[in-house]
């Protein structure tokens, strides 16, 4: 059994008074593409910076590949590739040859034409940095990232900013190191990257670890009924006919006065075939016609603004 | 297709392994090289300047430069002040505007140690004065320069030059890695300005008030453009210019490696 990817145990991070990181904890197995989503500001590049080595832990223990990220860094930089926010490439630097720059850095490269070719960055070789788009500048951080075969990448927010075709492109390329072996850990704020790559989802909020798991264990038991009805629904009278432990929250007011509602319950039996037609006789008595009437799992989305709130943060 | 055999035709199978530190070292010299020869400031920095200097003032009698023909003591000179633009100013505002925009913590990720990138640094600087020599020599021969220096004198001339780059790039690395980006800027804009005029660059230094001779003798421009015009003119290879670079260096080495910073 190889060691995990990533351990993380117990990590703290401060800067002066505020603590970025605090107490968190996550283990990204080996082979797998591991998410660390949080709302802005919640430890997410503190941590993966720690990982990568760029900064010192205040406590907690750290261990990439097995190793200290800070006392074995040598050991660990061929082996790990980073994609970081800011991309640090020199802004006279051209496209082909920063990216065959850092594959000179490496033993065995990838091929970086096949590099560019695949992430659309072709016809841009020639280009120097400071001319290329914002999503090309990402996509030559990602390419330096991958070009040395890493058997650990770190992305940062890989696809911030992206169109969607230079998103699916990305995504398309996580997929495809990912099979070929590589251990992947990645920070995003956007549900659907989360849902769509991760085999693994470590909710942070606040610099904690609120919920750890693969979306399906994150949003399993977790199904409701979800329907849109006015603003006025007699909520109270619908609970009074439903069986004990349930619960009806409004996710949503339109403009228009509609509202979205989710009906779940905690009763023996769950969410069945006989709790639809409690529902639904109930709305048959009170002549209220459902819009969009389903029964559905809850979404990645719905845990995490369940876990980190609906409130904006600042930052 | 099993698995397995799908994985091993990945071109993204990990395969990691640093490259030899030398082929590191080339590759990064040259990106650095080809960075500097595309950027027009520090082109106008490095060549143009020097090459106006010295033949604007060998044409033109602006300024008394003391007995014998003008290019005379105009060579050295500008080739000192050509050393200090590239390895002092040039790489100052370089290495700045690299620490904030994050380059040097990116190559911090990478196999390339600290102590190769700084060979690399080194190489491209050596690289670009070894340019600006042949053409302010070129220049300067059009113009009539004769130099009188054996073998003895162009090796000091040589070792002068080394120890005198050692000397500015620390002193530029020491501004780059604790000021900010555009604090290096405007502050190692400032020092060539300065250094130009205080530095017995384009005035013989029985010019300057006796009183301040001690601080102008003890600058690192002065010490490299005395000790070039001295040994390229047949003079004597005296040992103070040396005594004064090698104290700049290690005192600006000593600073440099204590107070560096990478982001």
């Amino acid at each position: 059994m190889s060691p995990p990817a990533v351990e993380v145990v117990d990590l703290v991070k401060r800067y002066g008074p505020t603590t970025a990181v605090d107490r968190l904890s996550f283990t990204a197995p080996a082979g797998t593409v591991t998410a660390l989503l949080g709302p802005n500001g919640a430890g997410k590049t503190s941590t993966i910076e720690i990982c990568e080595g760029f900064r010192g832990a205040d406590s907690g223990s750290v261990r990439v590949l097995g190793l200290d990220p800070r006392r074995a860094g040598n050991a660990l930089k061929p082996r790990v590739g980073a994609m970081t926010q800011a991309a640090g490439i020199p802004t006279g630097a051209r496209t082909g040859e920063w990216l065959r720059l850092m594959a000179s850095f490496h033993a065995r490269p990838v091929s970086p034409d096949l590099l560019l070719d695949r992430l659309g960055l072709a016809a841009a070789q020639r280009t120097p940095f400071r001319r290329l788009s914002g999503g090309q500048q990402q996509r030559l951080s990602l390419a330096c990232a991958v070009v040395g075969r890493p058997e650990l990448l770190f992305l940062d927010e890989p696809t911030a900013g992206l169109d969607p075709q230079a998103r699916m492109a990305t995504w398309d390329l996580v997929g495809e190191l990912r099979s070929a072996g590589v251990s992947i850990v990645l920070t995003t704020h956007y549900m659907e990257e989360a849902e769509r790559l991760a085999d693994r989802v470590v909710i942070i909020d606040h610099g904690r670890t609120v919920a750890d798991g693969s979306t399906a264990d994150l949003t399993a038991d977790r199904q409701e009924l979800r329907f849109g009805a006015d603003a006025g629904l007699d909520t109270e009278g619908l609970l009074t006919a439903l069986p004990a432990a349930s619960s009806i929250d409004v996710l949503h007011t339109g403009a228009d006065g509609r509202c979205l509602y989710a009906i779940a319950t905690g009763a023996p039996g769950g969410l069945g075939p006989e709790f639809v037609a409690t529902v639904t006789t109930w709305f048959a008595a009170n002549g209220v016609l459902p819009a969009d009437l389903r029964v559905q799992r809850r979404t990645l989305e719905d845990v995490f603004l369940e876990l980190t709130g609906r409130d904006l943060r600042e930052s | 297709m099993t698995d397995s055999a799908t994985t091993a035709q990945s071109p993204f199978t990990p395969a990691p392994g640093a490259a030899p530190l030398h082929r590191m070292v080339r590759a990064q010299a040259g990106m650095e090289l080809r960075v500097l020869l595309r950027n027009g400031e520090q082109l106008l920095l490095t060549m143009v300047i020097p090459v106006l200097l010295l033949a604007g003032f060998s044409l033109v009698p602006l300024i008394d430069l003391g007995p014998g023909p003008r290019v005379d003591f105009l060579a050295p000179s500008v080739i000192a002040l050509a050393v200090m633009s590239t390895a002092f100013t040039g790489q100052a505002i370089g290495t700045g505007f690299e620490r904030s925009y994050g380059v040097l913590k990116r190559l911090g990720a990478t196999p390339l140690s600290r102590p190769g990138l700084l060979a690399a640094k080194t190489l491209a600087v050596l690289g670009v004065q070894a340019i600006q020599i042949v053409v302010l020599c070129a220049v300067a021969f059009a113009l009539g320069w004769s130099p009188n220096a054996g073998a003895a004198g162009t090796a000091y001339a040589a070792a002068l030059i080394l120890l005198a780059t050692a000397a500015f790039s620390s002193l530029a690395l020491l501004m780059a890695g604790t000021l900010r980006a555009e604090a290096t800027l405007a502050a190692a804009n400032l020092v060539y300005v300065v250094l130009l005029g205080l530095g017995g660059v384009l005035f013989p230094l029985s010019r300057y008030p006796d009183a301040a001779r001690p601080v102008i003798d003890a600058l690192p421009i002065t010490a490299l453009a005395e000790g070039l015009r001295t040994a390229l003119s047949g003079g004597p290879l005296a040992l103070a210019p040396v005594a004064v670079l090698a104290v700049w260096a290690l005192i600006a080495a000593t600073l440099t490696t204590r107070l560096f910073r990478w982001e």
